[in-house]
């Protein structure tokens, strides 16, 4: 019976990396197809063969789960046909297409588990383009994966758990911390600690990173407004704004971000619903309480359907490969299946406090001045959004694409889609779900252009 | 003054590759946009504005890192290893 099923993950991360480990145990053998050279997704993020600090120093309080899922990787390696390095571009029907070192190939599938992750969610200021700024995520992949800091005095800026727990890293790696710098005010954090309490060792660990960078006398505020960065070739400092005062701190990198958004693409293309999530401010695939999105036999988990951070991710990449079983006729565990849906709730109830803790600025739409480039990829700025609005009438992301081409650049909207839409919105004077979403289309990132010519078929499970 | 500056990881074999006719050094296990940008302050100048760029997510998925080699293929710098003898330009258009 199971012969017939050619199941296949998307991420290895924790999400894609627990699915795939349950998928083996009941006797199958997935397909794990990973962007990356190595599997632990952004969070366990592996550095190259030849680098040598120990595990400890990359992963830190979570160093236990990082092993636990590189290790569950490392186990099943030889009963799952794994990918690294490979793009998923497109996917349609039940085909997918792939690209792996230049090479295309297809891959068919009965059943697919999308684990796909998530990237920083950016709203963009004056000066975001200069070079030595970058994502909060972005500066964390330079340490950890390279062994770099994104200069060597670092203002962090944003809101989120990610803004201490980089800040904390960056300091612990020797490198200068110009500032922590939270958008969100500190009234914020003490409304929404007893919901956090929901997960005391997480409130815990955020608490210790706060305390020990203020012990060393790393200035960390609350409830600021950025202003600019300076510089021209390079970031050269930077400027917010503090109740009525301005303030300046000299650094040559910024680091910034307000949480995550979670990587839908390849949902939106194979036709899934979507329904707009209040506690991300995005439309997400509609999916159940194990991870079944509204097309059949197709599974979304961990930050990419919805952002619920590493621990959560483990438990719906579990919960959606079970669900995959039940849906193949395969007897499953049903006391774990419904322990998992009670873990994954309690979470999701501890997400809720955190989002209250580090809200997104809710007045940074109306204060974007109007030459802001919202669209990295095109430059487009916030006064044309605006202008479409205001002249053509666009109401909806797709017709504001057309219009001004926000989010048809190479990034297909990853880094602007989010701004775009809040200024839209605010423009419209109507609430973010209210102007719709950014449709994917293939290729979902940009391909070489001499591509085509080595297209070839690919079948799995031989 | 580069851009990126390595905290960590120091002793790794050296790679020798090209960056607008100058010769530099990476190694082994730095991905294009770390060999490039610790030697240097930009990958590629905007072809909108004439700005300089960086990178900026370093995951695969702002797209803001694409390089230049000078056979005129484009790299994605933060998702490609540095490879020995590489030749890279952050300024293609500029008289050789
Ligand atoms: S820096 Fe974003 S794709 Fe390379």
């Amino acid at each position: 019976m199971t012969a017939s099923i050619r199941p296949v993950v998307v991420g290895a991360g924790p999400a894609g990396v627990r699915a795939a480990q349950t998928l083996v145990a009941a006797g199958l053998r997935p397909v794990v197809v990973d962007e990356a050279p190595a599997w632990g997704g952004q969070i366990y993020r592996q550095q190259p063969p030849g680098f040598t600090r120990p595990k400890r120093a990359l992963y830190g309080f979570e160093v236990t789960r990082a092993k636990a899922v590189h290790a569950a990787m490392a186990a099943i390696r030889d009963r799952v046909d794994y990918r690294p390095h490979t793009l998923v571009w497109n996917a349609e029907g039940e085909r997918l297409d792939l690209l792996s070192d230049g090479r295309a190939a297809t891959l068919t599938y009965t059943h697919l588990i999308l684990a796909t992750g998530a990237t920083d969610r950016v709203l963009p200021f004056p000066g975001w383009t200069t070079p030595g700024v970058y994502t909060l995520g972005g500066a964390q992949v330079a340490l950890k994966f390279q062994g770099c800091g994104i200069g060597r005095r670092v203002a962090f800026l944003g809101t989120g758990p990610l803004l201490y727990l980089v800040a904390y890293q960056y300091a612990r790696a020797g490198a200068a911390v110009a500032a922590v710098l939270d958008t969100a005010p500190f009234t914020a954090k003490l409304q929404a600690a007893p919901g956090m309490l929901r997960l005391p060792a997480v409130f815990a660990k955020g608490l210790w990173y706060l305390a020990w960078l203020k012990a060393r006398g790393i200035p960390v505020r609350s409830g600021v407004r950025p202003l600019q960065v300076e510089g021209e070739a390079r970031a050269t400092g930077l400027l917010w704004r503090e109740g009525t005062r301005e303030r300046r701190v000299a650094c040559d990198a910024v680091a910034f971000g307000y949480g995550l958004r979670s990587e839908t693409q390849l949902a939106d293309l194979l036709g899934c619903r979507f329904a707009f999530d209040a506690l991300d401010r995005a439309y997400l695939p509609v999916r159940d309480a194990a991870g079944r999105t509204s097309v059949p036999h197709v599974y979304v988990a961990g930050d990419g359907a919805g952002v619920m951070g590493a621990d959560a991710a483990e438990r719906a990449g579990e919960r959606a490969a079970l669900a995959l079983l039940q849906d193949i006729g395969t007897a499953v565990d049903g006391a774990r299946a419904l322990h998992l849906e009670r873990e994954l709730g309690r979470i999701q109830g501890f997400r809720r406090a955190l989002e209250r803790a580090f809200p997104v600025p809710a007045d940074w739409a109306a204060n974007v001045p109007d030459d802001l480039v919202i669209c990295r990829c095109e430059e487009v700025r916030a006064g044309e959004l605006r202008a479409a609005t205001r002249e053509a009438g666009a109401r909806e992301m797709n017709r504001l694409k057309a219009l001004t081409r926000v989010g048809m650049g190479r990034c297909q909207g990853r880094m602007c889609g989010t701004a775009a839409a809040e200024i839209l919105a605010q423009a419209c004077d109507t609430a973010p779900e209210a102007v719709g979403r950014l449709r994917g289309q293939p290729p979902v990132k940009p391909l070489p252009v001499a591509l085509a010519r080595h297209v070839e078929p690919e079948e799995v499970g031989r | 003054m580069p851009i990126l500056t390595r905290l960590a990881e120091h002793d790794r074999r050296p790679l020798r590759f090209m960056l607008d006719g100058r010769p530099c050094i990476g190694r082994e296990g730095d991905t294009v946009l770390t060999a490039v940008l610790t030697e240097a302050e930009r990958l590629r100048l905007s072809e909108f504005s004439g700005a300089p760029r960086a990178g900026f997510c370093l995951m695969g998925a702002c797209q803001d890192c694409w390089i230049a080699t000078e056979t005129g293929e484009c790299l994605r710098a933060c998702t490609t290893f540095l490879a020995e003898g590489m030749r890279l330009l952050t300024d293609p258009g500029a008289a050789p």
